[in-house]
């Protein structure tokens, strides 16, 4: 996509989740803006907001204030269906928790993309067999989740997320889950992919080893953000 | 690739009790329904083959070829003034004699005297023979056979086999209205009838006025005494089949109801069990119709097989049966409305599920471990 707008724009963002009686603040005035092609580390502890704040880019939750434009489109004030299907047709998700179908094996795991969307098939399944040959994972192809190692899955939902051809992907803790070694080979593929289309990506982790394979690194603490 | 088939073909384990169930009350329904055409064709059989636009009773019978008499002039004014093709009809309840069986064996026999054309009955076959229903096979009857009626042992020799024309429950034996007469007479003198008398007329009128029905040019030409019903009219007026309907409907109703009831129960527990990877789906942008639609297909699908498995059953079932011990009457027309109503069954049951589907908030795909 060939557009002067950044990948991402938020602007004084406030997330505030009310539980019972008290409020708790998620992310408080969190203005991040990421340049096309651009990844971008997310780092800090656990409970600072990082979740929120790639939902919230992501169009899974909605801003309590603030405004997000995505490739220059403004998602702000989206109902619930056109959030879905400005999920489906722009962003990438890969989830702290991995979420892949259990009943399907890699490769539809990918494909199950092309199902909810425009259902391309071919062209679809043309795309699912290259992502996984470039993760490497070619002969994992008609494995289930549950027959993948941890690393393996990881990949899959890398693909998975690279499926519909976003402009920007957000990943969740990709490597919380790896050793060391494995977690650097995922950034290392992480990078590669990214790099190769072009894509823009937030990469979420609370470990600074990996931070260097990203382009520039955002600090969160208690919701608030620190370049 | 329908991740709901998908699911279905990769964790079949899972869908095998709503199968399982299903499949049991298809039987039942198509089992039940099998019954209740078969009641309906005992009794009625031999009264829907009849072919005219309307039979004419004596309007105190309420519709009872038994206690129906209707006079000549009638008869003859309907002839005349509608230029109407009339027959007579009359039929009578008998026990029959069957060579080789013992002296008490006696086959209950619906004994039809007819000048009209019935359905899949050729013309009466002369004096002293008839047209059997094949029921009377079960009693050892064969072409040629002498079967003595009544009382009086009146013979009548059997001439050739017709089908499905049961009535009150028994084989009709089709003869020419003389010998019915003969025969009614010589058994049940009580009821006996003068030459010229019949039980009920069946009458096709060629031509009726714009908007005027046979009944009622009937009606304009013999002003009173008459009841005058269409064939299906005559045929719910036997008695018990109305009642006999409306009961097994009753039934079948409850039946469809239960698979209903168990297809909501599943869904709604698979739903509940599955709100994490819909809302997985959601996050992917998945549509809540999309999900929805993977769970109709499933219901479907279910519904699909456990229909399949159950026409086979009672087919095998009908097969083994020995003829004439239960009126079951496997049609695939019977078989196809079971399905039917079991495929709007499932549907409206996954119609439970649809607010949990909708409910589902993507933002639960997020934390956690799968
Ligand atoms: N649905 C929710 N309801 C209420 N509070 C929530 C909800 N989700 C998150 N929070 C709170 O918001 C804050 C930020 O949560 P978030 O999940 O964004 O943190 P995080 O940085 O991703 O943490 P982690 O590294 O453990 O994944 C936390 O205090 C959390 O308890
Ligand atoms: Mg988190």
């Amino acid at each position: 996509m060939i557009t002067s707008s950044p990948a991402l724009e938020m602007n004084e963002v406030r997330k505030v989740y009310s539980v019972a009686e008290t409020e708790v603040v998620a992310l408080a005035d969190a203005s991040l803006t990421v340049a096309q092609d651009e990844i971008v580390a997310l780092v800090g502890p656990s409970g600072s907001g990082k979740t929120t704040l790639c939902s919230i880019a992501g169009g899974i939750l909605s801003p309590s204030e603030g405004t997000v434009t995505v490739g220059g489109e403004d998602i702000t004030g989206y109902d619930r269906r056109r959030l879905t299907r400005f999920r489906r047709e722009r962003v990438g998700f890969v989830f702290q928790s991995v979420n892949l179908v259990p009943f399907l094996n890699a490769r539809e795991n990918l494909l199950i993309v092309d199902e909810f969307g425009r259902r391309e098939r071919r062209e679809a399944k043309l795309r699912a067999d290259r992502l996984l040959e470039e993760l490497g994972l070619s002969d994992r192809a008609a494995n289930l989740p549950g027959q993948l190692s941890g690393g393996q899955r990881q990949r899959v939902a890398i693909g998975r997320a690279l499926m519909n051809q976003p402009s920007l992907v957000m990943f969740d803790e990709p490597t919380s889950s790896l050793d060391t070694e494995l977690g650097s080979q995922v950034m290392e593929l992480i990078r590669t992919e990214m790099k190769s289309r072009g894509t823009s990506a937030i990469v979420v982790t609370h470990d600074d080893r990996i931070t260097h394979f990203c382009d520039r690194t955002v600090g969160i603490v208690d919701g608030v953000l620190a370049a | 690739m329908r991740p709901a088939l998908k699911e279905l073909r990769r964790e079949p384990s899972r869908f095998v009790a709503p199968t399982a169930i299903l499949t049991l009350i298809a039987v039942l329904l198509m089992f039940l329904g099998g019954l209740l055409d078969g009641l309906i064709r005992n009794s009625t059989g031999a009264v829907n083959a009849i072919t005219a636009d309307v039979i004419v009773f004596s309007d105190s019978s309420q519709g009872s070829f038994l206690r129906s008499r209707v006079e000549p002039d009638i008869r003859k004014e309907i002839e005349q003034d509608l230029d109407a093709v009339v027959g007579g009809l009359g039929v009578t309840l008998l026990g029959g004699r069957i060579p080789g069986n013992g002296p008490r064996d006696l086959a209950n026999i619906a004994v039809w005297g007819y000048e009209t054309p019935i359905d899949g009955v050729p013309s009466p076959p002369g004096a002293g023979m008839g047209w059997g229903d094949e029921r009377l096979q079960a009693d050892g009857v064969e072409i040629g056979d002498e079967i003595l009626l009544g009382p009086s042992r009146t013979p009548v020799t059997i001439a050739g086999w017709v089908d499905n024309t049961a009535y009150n429950g028994q084989a009709s034996l089709w003869v020419d209205v003389e010998t019915w007469r003969t025969v009614l007479n010589a058994n049940r003198p009580d009821a006996a009838l003068a030459e010229g008398v019949f039980q009920a007329l069946a009458v096709t009128v060629p031509s009726t006025t714009a908007g005027e029905t046979a009944a009622d040019a009937i009606v304009r030409v013999v002003d009173s005494g008459l009841l005058v019903l269409t064939v299906a009219e005559a045929r719910d007026a036997i008695p018990g089949v109305t009642e006999q309907q409306q009961t097994f409907n009753q039934i079948l109703g409850v039946t469809v109801l239960i698979a209903l009831v168990v297809v909501a129960l599943f869904f709604a527990l698979l739903t509940v069990e599955r709100a994490s990877l819909y809302a997985v789906f959601k996050a992917l942008g998945a549509g809540s119709r999309t999900i929805f639609g993977g769970l109709i297909t499933q219901a479907i699908a279910v519904t699909m097989i456990a229909t399949a498995i159950a026409a086979v059953a009672v087919v095998v079932i009908d097969a083994v049966i020995p003829p004439g011990s239960i009126p079951l009457f496997i049609s695939p027309r019977r078989i196809l409305l079971s399905a039917v109503l079991l495929f709007i069954a499932a549907a409206a049951g996954c119609g439970f599920s649809l607010r949990r589907v909708l409910r589902v908030d993507p933002a639960t795909a997020l934390g956690g471990s799968s």
